[in-house]
């Protein structure tokens, strides 16, 4: 019964019980009231005005994954740049293969009119 | 550091020819050809095999502290992939044309997949394993809904791309099981640690193990793990469909020998059960189910599942007969199926898809060559001899026997006999029934006759003289250490 991960089960057990109890308790004993105020979604205390489900253009996502890859390119280059006295000359040659590959995905991007709003 | 860059030659060729097809396509006018694409992506493809077949004669390499070993066996593997992707890009030029596809983006996504397969076969490190599986995965998701226009496609892209996605997170988390237990993602170290300490083993190794196995299982399609696969594979375009049930199947049964066969392989004990009922089920359920089929793409679909169950036969069987006839195999699979895809592309009227029984009906008499091609590959694919499928059959059910797994072999012909249902009923279709089938004359899809000639080639070839493929499989697994 001398498990490392012994004390890990007996966490996890207690903090089940704690939560279901919890959880009983307030149900059981809480105030309710309902009312249809409490049913709206909440939108930061305004009256809630039309629906949740409303179209977007595509384009937004679009944008959203673009700016991902280049910022996650971005992110890449700090530690390589902080590195860079080490790495030499071999860094500088990965470095630049890594971005010429994703420079023939920004000529595709622009090319196919992905960064033109209309 | 170790850094040697030779080995990386096959899959940095892939690569660039499918950044110059990106580039060339873009400086296309709408309007104008691209078939100058294809021809750019055969002879990348064709320059990549020949320098597999140069790194063959040399000896072998590692890149990156060996963490990327381009031996013998990822070089079969990387020459499967390379003819797969070849004769899938044959078959298409003339269906994506008809059927309003983007030309380029087709060419350069299944290059793109072909670079994360080469990379997955020479993984010698589950981080680049896990690197392949991306690259090859995320292209083969675009490319199941490239027919933007048929909502068929589409749905099998997003039922793909949501299992395929979960099936990696099993993958990625057995894989930090692993490297929690063994202190390394290397597979040498992992298989040195399993080797040294028999007796410690914490129990999340074998978890992470299984994990992995689930992951493996899902990406072949292996029972119970199959209920992605039939309608992928319908709804896919033919050729991507071709594609993926030869080449993606391949690259996870090469990283499966490679990884669980072959390094974690005294971890047998434990998964030898689970996965010798996994491999009957596969290929039962894949055999019973594809006899209900009315569709032939949907029947290959299930057959593809079938012959994933033979293709687990040599994993029961363990890493001292089931190296050969695995690969073995697989080569005689890629041909017959890449072969029977090709055919089915050919049927493709317009913008339609035309792949029942009834739509073969009289084709052995409108286009006797692809009739006949198409009987030689459903005789091949039920094991008949002298072709491909038979001398594979043989190798892997002779594997089971061998290592005492009888019940293995027994079950393994048994499952075949059920197989001549269907596959013949394709046969009693083109020959025996009469109807206006609608396969394309050579003028119409010159490079679909020869995708289907090189097919046909190969699958007689395998069958009738096996003897040199046989020593280069054997040779191949024998190159992992």
């Amino acid at each position: 019964m001398n498990h490392p991960f012994l004390p890990l089960l007996v966490m996890f057990a207690v903090a089940s019980v704690i939560v279901v109890a919890l959880l009983t308790v307030a149900s059981l004993f809480g105030p309710k009231s309902t009312n249809a105020a409490k049913n709206d979604p909440f939108e930061s205390g305004n009256p809630p005005t039309g629906d949740a489900r409303i179209r977007f253009s595509v384009r937004f996502y679009l944008v959203a994954m673009l700016f991902l890859i280049f910022d996650l390119e971005v992110v890449f280059l700090y530690p390589w740049a902080i590195y860079f006295r080490h790495l030499g000359v071999f860094g500088l040659i990965q470095m630049g293969i890594f971005l010429v590959i994703l420079t023939v995905g920004y000529v595709y991007v622009w090319k196919k009119g992905a960064l033109e709003w209309d | 550091m170790d850094v040697n860059l030779v080995p990386l030659l096959p899959a940095v060729q892939v690569l660039v020819t499918a950044l110059v097809v990106t580039l060339r396509d873009l400086f296309i006018k709408d309007g104008e050809s691209r078939g100058v694409l294809a021809f750019y992506s055969l002879v990348g493809l064709g320059l990549a095999a020949a320098e597999v077949f140069f790194l063959l004669g040399g000896r072998q390499e590692g890149a990156f502290n060996d963490s990327y070993m381009l031996d013998r066996f990822a070089l079969f593997f990387a020459l499967i992939f390379i003819l797969a992707a070849a004769l899938t890009i044959l078959s298409a030029i003339d269906y994506v044309r008809q059927t309003g596809m983007r030309e380029g983006e087709f060419y350069a996504l299944i290059l793109f997949a072909t670079v994360g397969m080469i990379v997955m076969a020479a993984a010698n490190d589950l981080m680049v394993f896990f690197l392949g599986l991306e690259t090859m995965s995320i292209a083969v998701y675009v490319l199941t809904g490239m027919w933007r226009s048929n909502g068929r496609s589409s749905e099998a892209a997003m039922k793909y791309f949501l299992m395929g996605a979960f099936a990696t997170g099993f993958l990625l988390y057995g894989i930090a099981l692993i490297y929690g237990a063994t202190g390394s993602t290397n597979l040498a170290q992992i298989s040195a640690y399993l080797l040294d300490q028999p007796s410690e083993w914490p129990v999340y190794l074998i978890g992470g193990g299984f994990l992995l196995l689930i992951g493996f299982a899902f990406k072949v399609g292996a029972v119970p793990f199959h209920f992605w696969v039939p309608d992928v594979y319908e709804g896919a375009p033919t050729p991507v469909t071709g594609f993926m049930s030869v080449a993606v199947k391949a690259a996870a049964f090469a990283a499966w020998a490679r990884i669980l066969l072959y390094k974690l392989s005294p971890l047998d004990n434990d998964w030898v059960f689970p996965l010798w009922i996994i491999a009957i089920a596969t290929m039962t359920l894949g055999n019973l189910l594809a006899i209900t089929q009315h569709s032939i793409k949907r029947m290959l679909a299930y057959s593809s599942i079938a012959h994933a169950g033979y293709l687990l036969i040599p994993i029961v069987v363990g890493v001292e007969w089931g190296g050969l006839p695995l690969l073995f195999y697989l080569l005689a699979y890629s041909f017959m199926t890449l072969g029977a895809f090709a055919v089915l592309t050919s049927m493709t009227e317009g913008d339609e898809s035309k792949d029942g029984y009834s739509d073969f009906a009289g084709l052995g008499f409108k286009r006797p060559f692809l009739a006949l091609a198409m009987a030689l590959f459903m005789l091949s694919l039920a094991g008949f001899p002298p072709l491909a499928g038979f001398t594979g059959k043989f190798y892997v059910f002779r594997s089971a026997v061998l290592s005492g797994h009888l019940n293995l072999a027994i079950i393994g012909v048994l499952n075949s006999l059920l197989s001549v249902i269907f596959y013949l009923r394709v046969i009693v279709a083109m020959y025996m029934e009469e109807g206006g089938a609608a396969g394309k004359s050579f003028r119409q899809a010159p490079f679909v006759y020869i995708a289907v000639a090189i097919a046909l080639l190969g699958t007689i070839y395998l069958g009738i003289l096996p003897a040199d493929a046989l020593d280069w499989s054997r040779r191949a697994f024998g190159s992992l250490e």
